[in-house]
């Protein structure tokens, strides 16, 4: 489908590529809404987070794939989304208004905070965002009342259409819910990103200063970008908390905001499918590990449960060579096959060859 | 009325006076030129008119209104465009996204609009996309309308960033050295494209360039600036003949 033939300015609007592409993702759907049928209740369970990290890989993506702010804090926003969405729950209110509540307190609270923090770039903003992530950890002990102190809350079963949706007594209800969210977030996504909004991110991404002479208003792109990604990550916050059936202080520790910037980039930066690769990748990798250590330990006799920490390492090395050999991450892995299957057989050696990109906040300004 | 007027304009930076008292007229649907050897402040001059720098004295009236207090992103609203001397693309997007971001100061849909793609938006981006399209047809670039900017021949890229100029639809259009880098045919086109941007769409060009061959052939006035100070101005062969001019160049008049 390289060669398109475009005939309407819509071509260029439309979200599908003409009816091949609708095809293709009308069957990724298809296949999602049987995935009940076709997965085990354990593998169903790891679905639903790849759902949910997805989401939170999104929003993370929104800030630092689309906008070029890194945010080493977007665990600090699941734990305002998980938090509030429980504390509301608790409080009597329905599943659907305290799952918007989420969002929108996460969001409000991104933008109130992404004012000053967004003044800096570069290694300033990383340390800044990690800050964000530290102060929660220590905030949801402290704010007692609203996140239960160091015990934590433990997560109601939603009451949705009639149904009450747990994660253990039933899973699919609970996978489908996710997945509607996830889609229609990923939709408002793609909206976005095809109207003026998102060009302007892109804008402030690639040149702060050519975006401003073309009349974008940085510090607003800035922070309505840091408010929607805090809005998404807090909606994926609230159904983690589901999904984990309790949160206290520990369920938001900075290594979460540090595997979350990981996913993206593993994923590739920039891209909306580099959000969902990059989820696949951070959910299943400790599972493939488990997966492959057992069987050398079956197989060989290999034990490497001895050494403690090997999945840690591995996940460490898969990252190194990621950001060494495939920078855009595995979105460029997959454009990549993509455009040899398209192209076969007249794919040309070269035609990847990697000119220096950097994310733009390292660069000069 | 002059389109734009600028004032005694004066910036320093640290103890340097890059721009020292500059005052100018730009008529419509001129093409005005600033020359001078490097360090004289043409780019800073372009920097102040398009409010990315503070001047510390002077005033820039744009179309009869005083644009010193105005933020920078309201400029280009109000009908300046502008390119820059190291081309400032978007280099991950393709052409096309780079023309529509030019038309950014033309957006009149909202976010919360476009995060549903309400058929205004629809319509909308419709518009734009005619727009640009026209600006496409304008500077020939149909054939690199889906590329990426990272993969493009310099010369295209400065076609392109003029063509992301005029997506704005502006009033009055800045190019930075316009012709800096590009091969004697390149050169060449970018001289029709000046001129038919005076002539089919009745632009003001304000533009500063080194090529002396380009400059005589599309500029109506000329004014050299060197240290920040203006020297002398008029048409291009009077302003090469001022001795001042010679002088600011070390006697060395520009082998155009």
């Amino acid at each position: 489908m390289s060669n398109r033939f475009k005939s309407r300015y819509d071509d260029d609007i439309n979200l599908f590529e003409g009816r091949w592409h609708l095809a293709q993702y009308a069957l990724l759907i298809a296949l999602l809404l049987a995935a009940p049928w076709l997965l085990g209740a354990y593998y169903l369970g790891e679905l639903t987070a790849v759902l949910i990290w997805s989401l939170a890989g999104l929003g993370l993506m929104l800030i630092s794939g689309h906008t070029g702010q890194v945010s080493l804090g977007h665990a600090a926003f699941m734990a305002i989304g998980a938090f509030t969405n429980l504390a509301l729950m608790m409080r009597g209110w329905h599943f659907i208004p305290a799952l918007l509540a989420s969002a929108v307190t996460s969001g409000v609270l991104g933008a109130i905070i992404s004012r000053p923090i967004l003044r800096m770039s570069g290694i300033y903003l990383a340390i800044a965002t990690l800050a964000l992530s530290i102060i929660i950890e220590d905030l949801s002990i402290i704010a007692e009342p609203v996140t239960g102190g160091v015990a934590g809350l433990f997560a109601p079963p939603i009451d949705l259409f009639g149904m009450t949706i747990d994660r253990y007594s039933s899973p699919a209800a609970f996978y489908y819910l996710c997945l509607a969210v996830l889609v229609i977030v990923t939709l408002g996504y793609l909206n976005l990103l095809r109207s003026a909004s998102g060009r302007s991110f892109l804008a402030v991404r690639d040149s702060e200063v050519s975006a401003r002479a073309l009349g974008v208003n940085v510090a607003r792109a800035k922070t309505l970008s840091f408010a929607l990604s805090c809005a998404m990550t807090g909606l994926a916050g609230a159904l983690y908390a589901h999904l984990a059936q309790a949160v206290n202080y520990e369920s938001f520790l900075v290594l979460i905001s540090i595997t979350l910037l990981l996913q993206v980039v593993i994923g590739g930066l920039g891209s909306v499918h580099g959000a969902f690769f990059g989820a696949i990748v951070v959910v299943l990798l400790p599972q493939s590990i488990a997966m492959l250590r057992d069987f050398l330990n079956n197989t060989a006799g290999i034990s490497i449960a001895a050494y403690p920490g090997m999945d840690t390492a591995l996940f460490a090395l898969l990252i190194l060579l990621m950001v060494i050999y495939e920078p855009r991450g595995l979105y460029g892995v997959w454009f990549k096959v993509r455009t040899w299957l398209q192209l076969f057989p007249l794919y040309r050696k070269g035609m990847f060859r990697r000119t220096r990109t950097y994310l733009k906040t390292e660069r000069q300004r | 009325m002059s389109l734009l007027q600028v004032k005694d304009l004066s910036i320093s930076f640290g103890g340097v006076k890059a721009v020292d008292g500059v005052s100018f007229e730009v008529e419509p649907g001129e093409v005005f030129t600033l020359v001078g050897p490097n360090g004289a402040g043409k780019s800073t001059i372009f920097n102040l008119i398009s409010r990315l720098y503070e001047p510390s004295g002077g005033r820039i009236v744009f179309d009869g209104e005083d644009i010193t207090g105005r933020p920078a992103h309201d400029v280009a609203g109000l009908g300046i465009a502008r390119t820059f001397q190291n081309i400032e693309l978007f280099d991950h997007s393709s052409v096309l996204q780079n023309l529509l971001i030019g038309r950014h100061c033309r957006r009149d849909t909202r976010w919360f609009e476009e995060l549903f793609f309400l058929p205004k938006v629809r319509r909308s981006e419709r518009e734009h996309r005619r727009q640009v399209e026209e600006v496409i047809d304008f500077l020939d670039l149909a054939a690199y309308r889906d590329k990426l900017i990272a993969g493009l021949p310099y010369g295209v890229r400065k076609v392109v960033e003029i063509a992301r100029a005029l997506s704005s639809e502006p009033k009055l259009i800045l190019l930075d050295e316009p012709a800096s880098g590009l091969s004697v045919e390149e050169t060449q086109n970018m001289a029709w494209w000046i001129e038919d941007m005076q002539k089919d769409l009745g632009l003001t060009v304000l533009m500063v360039e080194h090529d002396m061959s380009l400059v005589s052939r599309v500029s109506n006035r000329v004014l050299a600036v060197a240290e920040g100070r203006p020297l002398a101005m008029g048409t291009a062969a009077e302003v090469q003949a001022d001795p001042k001019v010679i002088e600011a160049y070390l006697g060395t008049e520009e082998t155009a």
